[in-house]
């Protein structure tokens, strides 16, 4: 299987394990990633919320840029894939308002966690696991733009989604029933106004406790940094860990969880390194 | 307290037909609430979303333009994901935020407009965001220069802050971009 990947800024940054992550994912189950060649930044959410033309067309760039090759396009990000799906709407819709002749491929712009949660995909990852996660409370996290709004994703489920459950579960943690899987830790607004995501996240934090959660799991790149960073600024003693649903399978089928994995976490994933102490302790490389 | 009538007649007939080339369908709102209600921001805003979207019809195109509220909005897509007569109102926000800049309206929450400023200029620089010149010019325009410091040494020391841009071939295309392609038509 081929599919065209965007990884987009963050997963070239903040988010470098990320995309480490979903490589390996994928390279396991047989799927062939070709980056977009030349690929540029989609804007996020700056661009569409302060200039209309610009925040579309930064992401159509990279459409027009799948032509070519027109393998379904696997994003990672929830901000480029809530981008990249405006975008193909829009162009769809009058490809000259754009500036282009004519638009109507048949390549789909696939969500992670919605892909890998497709059954026959979790049928594949659960042949290749070795070591499940022990039932590890976790709380799954959406956050928002992966979702909303469900005209623009295509979202099935937008206010009950559950593809995060189906993998966490095939991995063998146990998801905890908690409220606030969906609501917003302002990501977009963590830098200029801290004490907004503080309190955001504090929310989110207190939630996921209250669920039994010790850590959560998510596919946002944003959400992952700022909802370890806000907890900490809030409470270092009650901060839960947040892994990416990609780092989770990729500690499963390897069955370790590496120390300098470990070290990339501003909260400490201890509750998942335990896990893999054993493991650890026999040798950590594995072929 | 604000005793200034407000009226459709009154209201800013430019603003209204811009919504309306836009698509967002203000006039038929009913107050019913489902957007402030499940705003995650709106303990910080000045005006709640619902006020927003009365506001609007009504053509107020001054008092939303100089709003906190429209900065503060995190474009979560909630409001409008609920919106029971599908109104987009997080795209109103969309139009809000860049009317308030063309016209050159000093943003009631300066850091967060300078943040977007900064972020777009990385990419109009490089093609792609380069976070360590986005945060630095952040820092120097908006003045803040001791949040997130420790936060900030705490991502480079784990790598997750590359010195480096990355920068892409097809930088003139999104030069182009910037350069307002498209735009040439309008008004």
């Amino acid at each position: 299987m081929k599919l065209s990947y965007y990884p987009g800024c963050s997963l070239q940054g903040t988010a470098l394990d990320y995309d480490k992550s979903v490589r390996e994912v994928c390279a396991a189950l047989d799927i062939d990633l070709l980056e977009i060649p030349d690929w540029n930044c989609c804007g996020a959410s700056s661009a569409h919320m302060t200039n209309h033309e610009i925040g579309n067309r930064l992401p159509m760039r990279n459409l027009l840029l799948n032509l070519d090759h027109r393998h379904d396009i696997l994003v990672p990000c929830a901000a480029c894939y809530q981008r990249l799906r405006a975008a193909d709407i829009a162009l769809r819709e009058d490809p000259e308002f754009w500036d282009v002749e004519a638009y109507s491929p048949d390549f789909r712009i696939l969500h992670i966690s919605t892909f890998l949660a497709e059954p026959e995909i979790i049928a594949r990852i659960q042949e290749k696991i070795i070591r499940n996660l022990d039932d590890l409370p976790i709380a799954c996290y959406y956050g928002c733009l992966s979702l909303r709004p469900p005209k623009v994703t295509g979202a099935r489920n937008f206010e009950m989604p559950t593809t995060l459950e189906t993998i966490v579960e095939a991995l063998g943690a146990a998801p905890v029933r908690w409220a606030h899987r969906t609501e917003c830790c302002s990501g977009s607004l963590t830098m200029a106004r801290p004490d907004i995501a503080r309190k955001l996240v504090g929310d989110i934090n207190t939630a996921a406790r209250r669920g039994g959660a010790k850590a959560f799991v998510t596919d946002c790149p944003m959400c992952q940094a700022n909802l370890e960073s806000r907890q900490l600024d809030n409470n270092p003693d009650d901060s839960l860990p947040a892994f990416f649903a990609t780092e989770l399978i990729v500690a499963a089928m390897n069955g370790v969880y590496p120390q300098k994995q470990k070290k990339l976490h501003l909260v400490r994933p201890d509750v998942l390194a335990d896990l893999f102490t054993a493991q650890e302790a026999a040798g950590e490389e594995r072929p | 307290m604000n005793t200034e009538p407000i009226s459709p007649e009154s209201g800013s007939k430019k603003f209204l037909e811009k919504l309306k080339t836009m698509e967002v369908d203000v006039h038929s709102c009913y107050q019913c609430g489902r957007c402030s209600a499940g705003c995650p921001v709106s303990e910080f805003f000045d005006l709640n979303v619902m006020e927003v979207v009365r506001l609007a019809a009504y053509g107020a195109e001054e008092r939303l333009l100089t709003s906190k509220t429209i900065w503060l909005c995190a474009a979560c897509e909630t409001c409008a994901s609920r919106c029971p007569n599908d109104i987009e109102i997080a795209g109103l926000m969309d139009v809000l935020r860049e009317l308030a800049l063309r016209k050159g309206i000093r943003p009631a929450e300066e850091r967060i407009a300078i943040f977007h400023d900064c972020f777009l200029g990385s990419i109009k620089h490089w093609g792609r965001a380069y976070e360590v010149g986005m945060i630095g010019a952040y820092k120097l325009r908006s003045r803040d220069f001791m949040g997130d410091m420790k936060l900030g040494l705490d991502m480079f020391k784990k790598g997750k802050l590359s010195l480096k841009p990355h920068s892409i071939q097809g930088k003139s295309e999104i030069r182009q971009i910037f350069s307002g392609k498209g735009k040439e038509y309008e008004r």
